[in-house]
């Protein structure tokens, strides 16, 4: 079974994330906080990460997401971001430059539809 | 020190000199500049040149003479006037009809200078407008200001209204599709949130509707003699069974009755606010203590509790309409984030203040001191008619 890591401060998004999820037949690993994501992501038990990148301390998602990658550069990391719905600014990861540092696979912006969440996490499986 | 410049329009090379040289080092003092208003000349020898140089760069003040070789005085204002410019035109005459004095206000004047004139009756005329102009100015901004604030403010209340519906939104969904299984306890779970996000839903628009009664004066406020300690015990009970759930125990620290002159449901709000704030952010088996006193006129209440507490940082910004200080520690924990607004909006109608001490995981202390209200402000409670109807 796939499993994947949903990592994010809001307790309702975690929640419904997982329930649909494990619906379509994966396999949840949930954290809702940076110590509890870091274990996790030590354990190295995990096929794809999805992270919410605001996080209480701002660059928890950025931080997580290096750590992954510099652990198993093969494991896809979707960032999933309520910066434009929260504040209103635009953020989009346009240029090249911006996408090699911020080492995500897939950029989301919140609300996130679970379709969406979904064909993404399928494009990056390769399934 | 700001810098005024003002457009002469006058054919007459000897006047339009006799003008600079008048205004060359005049200063004026407006309480709204600091230091003081000085003016830079330019000069235009006919109205078509004058409208040229106002459409590159628009003076503050126009002197403008009304009887030019080509265009008039008056035709110029009529062209400026429509354009929506800040400039205050002020028109000298030769010959101060009333005919034309009111067709040029029609068209926009601010002022006139009747010719021949003394460089001190252009410089009071100057000096007239160089204010009118700060003034209205300010005044701009100061609306501007209160627009851009207000349009914040009403963004921030939509964004923490939508928070919550997509949350319940999303619960339901996930209902709907049957997403979340036949397992009565993931159910409950979800109904338990939904019922926890609406009634902070609730809370936050109750805060506002508080918030802005106090804010606009709307409120009635009822000054009677009221018992601090009566309503400090009032708050502790309503605060009691969501304290008794963590194990969290609240005691009244107060001396003797403490009497002041206040607006009952305003001291309610402030301590309960507090109290609230306290169980809320208290660790669990923790202490709540309110402590009630008087001295010197003053009413000194402080809540302390053994929870949390707050850095520096997160003090500084405890006060900010929404602010909920957001980290690990306070994740679980609904709230509005108008509590402390209301309290600070509400202590400054005792001329009061509000002090807060903290330190992180040992607790805070937050004390609020008020001053009675001045005799006049009291308006006597109600006291029955004499021939009230009896039941």
């Amino acid at each position: 079974m796939i499993r994947v890591l949903i990592v994010d401060d809001d307790p309702d998004f975690l929640m419904q994330q997982k329930l649909q999820l494990e619906h379509a037949g994966f396999e949840v690993l949930e954290a809702d906080n940076r110590q509890k994501a870091k274990q996790i992501v030590d354990s190295n038990t995990f096929d794809v990460a999805v992270l919410d990148l605001m996080m209480e301390d701002l660059d928890a998602g950025f931080v997580l997401a290096r750590d992954i990658k510099r652990k198993n550069p093969a494991i896809p990391v979707i960032m999933v971001t309520g910066v434009a719905s929260e504040t209103g600014m635009e953020f989009d990861a346009a240029t090249q430059e911006e996408r090699s540092w911020i080492k995500a696979d897939a950029l989301l912006a919140k609300p996130v539809r679970f379709e969406q969440l979904l064909r993404e996490i399928n494009r990056l499986l390769k399934r | 020190m700001e810098t005024l410049r003002i457009l002469i329009c006058d054919d007459e090379a000897g006047m339009r000199a006799a003008i600079s040289r008048a205004l060359r080092d005049f200063t004026v003092h407006v309480p709204e500049v600091e230091g003081e208003v000085t003016f830079r000349v330019e000069e235009a020898e006919s109205g078509e040149q004058a409208l040229d140089l106002i459409s590159i760069d628009p003076p503050h003040i126009l002197l403008l003479d009304h009887k030019l070789p080509g265009l008039s005085g008056l035709d110029v204002l009529e062209r400026l006037s429509g354009k929506n410019l800040e400039t205050l035109p002020i028109m000298i005459t030769a010959y101060a009809s009333i005919e034309t004095a009111v067709r040029a206000t029609k068209q926009g004047a601010y002022d006139f200078l009747p010719k021949p004139f003394t460089p001190s009756e252009l410089k009071s005329t100057v000096a007239k407008a160089a204010k009118h102009f700060i003034i209205t100015r300010q005044a701009q901004r100061l609306a501007e200001e209160r627009r851009r604030v207000r349009f914040e403010f009403i963004s921030l209340v939509a964004h923490e209204l939508k928070a919550p519906i997509n949350a319940v939104e999303g619960y339901l969904s996930v209902l709907r599709s049957g997403v979340a299984g036949d397992d009565p306890k993931t159910r409950e779970e979800i109904l338990d949130r939904c019922v926890q996000r609406l009634g902070g839903m609730r809370k936050i628009i109750n805060d506002l509707l508080d918030l802005t009664r106090i804010e606009s004066g709307n409120k009635r406020r009822e000054l009677t003699e009221v018992n601090v300690c009566d309503v400090a015990r009032t708050v502790i009970e309503t605060a009691l069974p969501s304290a008794q759930g963590r194990n969290i125990s609240i005691h009244l620290d107060a001396e003797a009755p403490v009497i002041m002159t206040a607006d009952r449901s305003e001291i309610e709000m402030i301590l309960g606010n507090l109290v609230t704030n306290a169980v809320k952010y208290n660790r669990d088996n923790g202490k709540v203590t309110v402590q009630i006193r008087k001295r010197d006129g003053e009413v000194v209440m402080s809540v302390t509790d053994t929870g949390i507490g707050l850095t520096e940082e997160e003090r500084a910004k405890l006060f900010q309409d929404f602010v909920r200080i957001k980290n690990e520690k306070t994740r679980n924990i609904l709230g509005s984030g108008l509590g402390l607004s209301i309290v600070k909006k509400l202590v400054t109608l005792y001329a009061g203040e509000i002090r807060v001490k903290s330190q992180p995981d040992v607790g805070s202390t937050f004390t609020v001191i008020l001053k009675e209200p001045r005799a006049e402000e009291v308006v006597p409670s109600a006291e029955p008619a004499a021939n009230a109807t009896t039941a």
